[in-house]
């Protein structure tokens, strides 16, 4: 059994049939006022991550989008760029395939991939345990692919310092306003793809003002992983928030 | 499907209750669920049933849900407003100074046991 979140290695292997399953009802039913938040085991095991995450200065960004906006590339592409100034690691999430884990694993950073078989999302217990297999460097900066869903990843804190939305310029510049939760929940808008203007009609003025209505801080930031265009405010907006988590960090 | 992991997590916290306050078994929870949260109460139904079947103390459990609808405050007219959606401007003057103050919940309120 995990010692800290308390997972046994199935949900339920402590069933065995051995008891009296038969309950008769002798009229004994009572009522008790729970009022506990449905995400509260969650949101615990989000801070325990984040506790990890500042004991050890790292500097981690969880990663969401629709699936296919160019999370994967963006990485490699950032990790090359950092070209092992310090050490970056990567959690992968995806529903199947290990694809994304070894194309970063390609790139010489560490990586594991989580694969969430039916589920939609990662949540903070499985980041956790992908914790423990990755060792994130001291230091570091660790990124969370998550499960590409516009939707579902929004309600599930990981324990990160950032929720990092990537918005590919195929998609359509109304996605904040059709998937408000999602750009509510992120510091950062990226927009990948800028590459592909020319040929969309997308448009980036627009795509802002309708992100600014959910979430009137967001950053935002126009970059083509392709062409490497605004990699370099991508990769300062990196850095400081490394230099941040390291001097909070003992 | 993220109704499927939040219903886990209903029966875990029915579970943890049921051994710390000492009882065999749940025949109702109720919920309450804001109706501008992501939920879908139908999804959470479906899955409930599925979730509660593999618990000894969940199994045949019914499951309530309490929709709780959508208000906000707003700066500008400095009055409370119901709203349909998290995002949308407020319906007395249009404008976005709006802070939700229901409608967001995702909350275990109680539970018939036995
Ligand atoms: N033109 C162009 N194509 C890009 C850019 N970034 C990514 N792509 C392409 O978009 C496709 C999807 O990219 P991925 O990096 O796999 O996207 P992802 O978000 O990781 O996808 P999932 O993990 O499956 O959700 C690939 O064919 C990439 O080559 C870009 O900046 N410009
Ligand atoms: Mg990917
Ligand atoms: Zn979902
Ligand atoms: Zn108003």
């Amino acid at each position: 059994m995990c010692t800290v979140c308390g997972c046994g290695t199935g949900p339920h292997d402590h069933h065995d049939h051995d008891h009296d399953h038969h309950h008769h009802d002798h009229g004994d039913s009572r009522l008790i006022a729970i009022e506990q938040n449905i995400l509260a085991h969650n949101d615990r095991l989000a801070e325990g991550n984040r506790a990890y995450l500042a004991e050890r200065g790292i500097f981690a960004l969880n990663l969401v989008s629709s699936p296919g906006s160019g999370k994967t590339t963006l990485l490699c592409r950032t990790i090359e760029a950092i070209n092992n100034r310090y050490p970056v690691s990567v959690i992968e999430g995806d529903q199947q395939t290990r694809h994304d884990a070894d194309r970063i694993l390609a790139t010489g950073a560490k990586a594991v991939q989580i694969n969430t078989g039916k589920g939609c999302h990662l949540d903070a217990h499985m980041v956790g345990h992908a914790f423990e297999s990755l060792e994130p460097a001291n230091g570091s900066v660790l990124f969370i692919e998550n499960v590409g869903n516009l939707v579902c990843p929004a309600a599930f804190d990981l324990g990160e310092a950032y929720k990092v939305a990537i918005l590919s310029v195929t998609e359509g510049e109304d996605k904040p306003i059709k998937y408000p939760d999602m750009f509510h929940a992120a510091a950062m808008m990226v927009i990948n793809k800028i590459d592909l203007l020319p040929y969309v009609d997308f448009d980036v003025e627009a795509a802002i003002a309708w992100a600014r209505k959910v979430n009137p801080d967001i950053v935002a930031l126009p970059v083509s992983a392709r062409t490497g265009e605004g990699m370099e405010e991508w990769l300062a907006w990196i850095n400081e928030g490394r230099r941040r988590a390291r001097v909070v960090s003992p | 499907m993220h109704e499927l992991s939040l219903t886990q997590s209903v029966i875990r916290i029915v579970e943890q209750e049921a051994a710390r306050q000492g009882f065999a078994t749940v025949k109702t929870v109720w919920l309450e669920i804001g109706e501008l949260s992501s939920v879908l109460p139908d999804a959470m139904e479906f899955c409930f049933q599925a979730v509660a079947a593999e618990s000894p103390v969940a199994k045949g459990a019914k499951l309530e849900i309490l929709r709780v609808p959508g208000t906000a405050w707003c700066l500008d007219c400095a009055q409370s407003h119901p709203i349909a959606q998290r995002f949308d401007p407020c319906p007395a003057c249009g404008g976005h100074h709006l802070t939700v103050t229901s409608g967001e919940e995702m909350r275990i309120k109680e539970m018939e046991v036995a």
